[in-house]
């Protein structure tokens, strides 16, 4: 756990460094980085140690945009916007888990989704208030793109840390045991005395927290949100799939299932743009057939296969077929 | 008599949703696998029989039995080959993967023949029955659906293939020790899954322009359908598609069109806290 703070914070100091090299792009790389994780650790907490298949990460990032934007438009500071917003997300995953969560398995999966799809529809519909399919336009951050470029950029790391230390506190504390144990069996952890409905509950509200600050921010960054993509169904297949990348569960499998599924897209399949979703569907099937368990089960697998071959040296082939 | 013509609206357009949903109940209900792939297959097949329409001057009713039976052979292909190995694997992985093999089919689809919108039109003129108006087209996809839905329940009530498949609906490891060849019957019920898919796609062409655009919307008809009705059953399906039928037409005469796919969702919602194995559904069903 402790390699795992130390390479976490030297990944975090690398993203503060970008603006170092003077390249706009580079930073706008390193927000969107940032930005994932944060969602990536975030889901992680009800997706990988509850083991509840969340799909709702878009309804939290979309509505902590919504309420972001609607704040500053109503005259508050950027950040007391922020603030608000995810005060808000934090309270509506909290009254939402209340029902959402008496589901499990595929009920719970189709819940999610269609949370989604219902505060769309909402946002659609209610144009006083959304502005409705036309969008919202959030007031442009002062100082010239390279200074916004920065600001926002140390914005979302500051979320991604905060995410990645509520991780850890999560990992540490009673909260993560209890999360695990319900991931095993719910049935027995209810039984042994945990209390099922306030742990889940936690959890969701702390999986949705910094989803909303995210939100918010990236509403301030693009200064203007719109209801398909605020609350985008693709947003909420990717997170859970990068986390599956990484390695569910884990501390840094998020952190490293992000960063490296942004970088791929960013460079490789960004370039074609036609065939956008057939790449992101290709590395799906790809993830689920030939990695399970992510990276970090994977090294995990390989390293208990070594220990094994270092205790029986007689079998080396057994060690082998353990670790692949 | 306004209310009559939000009826009989709401009993074709509930029909459809039979349709669309009875497959996706099916695959849900036997393999315990929530087909994300559901939607766009609806589409290939609107797609496939409208190109066959376009181009050769099929009839569309003509072009349903080969759209289907392709679409089984697709289905079948799928299952076999990839999701045959998963069936055992949490929802969060059966459901990413046919997302993604969704994404890779709306993708293709788009590149292939892009989204314009596409419809038959047969001009069949309308029925005038009283006060009631309605379109020739819709009457003949209504029936159609009705009796496609009718025909899987035959099947499953009589054919050996259809009493194996209720089998492992009910108990997969029973089933196997009966010699049920479990993953022969998964490969089949997606078939007939994807089959009924294209089949409703066809029927959808007749009555709607398709484009790979409302292949979400369609899917989420098929949640919504199959929450309402319980899972798995076809008479589950076809009670869910009627009730959505109706509820949306009749939310979409009180307060917009706009908003009757919201309720739709909404009821989804409230029955899945409350009542998860639907209006039909029995207990034990998870």
């Amino acid at each position: 756990m402790k390699s795992a703070a130390l390479g976490f914070s030297v990944f975090a100091l690398l993203l503060a460094l970008v603006p170092a090299t003077g390249n706009n792009y580079f930073v706008q790389q390193a927000t969107f980085v940032c930005m994932y994780c944060a969602l990536a650790l975030s889901w992680n907490i009800i997706g990988g140690y509850a083991g509840y298949p969340s799909f709702a990460t878009a309804a939290f990032v979309g509505l902590g945009a919504y309420a972001g934007a609607l704040l500053q438009n109503a005259g508050l500071p950027m950040v007391a916007a922020w603030i608000g917003a995810t005060l808000l997300t934090g309270t509506f995953a909290a009254m939402l888990g209340f029902g959402l969560l008496r589901m499990r398995g595929h009920y719970f999966a189709v819940g999610s989704i269609a949370i989604v799809e219902i505060l769309r529809l909402v946002a659609e519909a209610w144009a006083s208030l959304t502005g409705g399919g036309e969008g919202l336009n959030v007031p442009i951050l002062q100082g010239g793109p390279a200074f916004a470029g920065r600001v926002f950029l140390y914005a979302m790391l500051a979320v991604m840390v905060a995410a990645f230390v509520m991780t850890w506190l999560v990992e540490r504390g009673r909260l993560g045991f209890g999360l695990r144990c319900i991931q095993q069996n719910e049935d027995a952890a209810d039984m042994v005395g945990i209390d099922v409905t306030k742990y889940k509950t936690i959890g969701f509200t702390l999986s949705a927290l910094f989803c909303g600050t995210v939100g918010a921010v990236s509403a301030s960054w693009s200064s203007y949100i719109a209801p398909t993509d605020a609350f985008s169904i693709l947003m909420t297949l990717k997170v859970p799939v990068m986390v599956l990348l990484g390695g569910p569960g884990t501390l840094l499998g998020p952190v490293i299932g992000a960063a490296s599924f942004t970088v791929i897209e960013q460079t490789v399949w960004s370039r074609f743009l036609d065939y956008n979703q057939a790449a992101l569907g290709i590395v799906i099937v790809l993830l689920i057939f030939f990695l399970p368990g992510g990276v970090l089960g994977r090294i995990g697998k390989w390293r208990a296969g070594r220990r094994r071959a270092v205790l029986v040296p007689a079998a080396p082939g057994r060690a082998q077929g353990a670790a692949s | 008599m306004v209310y009559l013509q939000v009826i009989v609206n709401g009993l074709t357009l509930g029909a459809l949703y039979a349709c669309l949903a009875v497959g996706f109940s099916l695959v849900w209900g036997v393999l315990n696998v929530i087909n994300m792939l559901h939607g766009s297959l609806i589409i290939l097949g609107g797609y496939l029989t409208y190109f066959a329409w376009f181009h050769w001057q099929v009839h569309p009713i003509v072009a349903l039995v080969p759209v289907a039976a392709a679409m089984f052979l697709l289905g079948w292909v799928v299952q076999a080959s990839m999701i045959n190995r998963l069936v055992q694997q949490p929802v969060l992985t059966t459901l990413t993967v046919t997302f993604g093999l969704d994404l890779l089919l709306y993708n293709a689809m788009n590149v292939a023949f892009d989204a314009t919108p596409r419809r038959v039109t047969l001009d069949l003129g309308t029925l005038m029955f009283g006060s009631v108006i309605i379109a020739w087209d819709r009457i003949v996809a209504f029936v159609l659906a009705l009796a496609l839905t009718l025909l899987l329940y035959v099947v499953m009530r009589t054919s050996s293939a259809g009493r194996a498949i209720v089998a492992v609906r009910m108990d997969r490891e029973a089933a196997s020790l009966m010699g049920i060849r479990i993953n022969r019957v998964y490969a089949m019920t997606f078939g007939i899954g994807a089959a009924l898919a294209g089949a409703c796609g066809a029927l959808m062409a007749l009555v709607f322009p398709i484009t790979t655009n409302i292949s979400g919307l369609l899917l989420g008809k098929a949640f919504v359908v199959c929450v309402l009705g319980g899972l798995g059953t076809v008479p589950g399906a076809l009670v869910g598609g009627l009730v959505l039928g109706l509820v949306e037409s009749f939310s979409g005469h009180w307060f917009g069109p706009q908003n009757a796919v919201l309720i739709g969702f909404v009821l989804m919602l409230v029955l899945l806290m409350t009542r998860p194995t639907g209006l039909l559904g029995r207990k034990g069903y998870e």
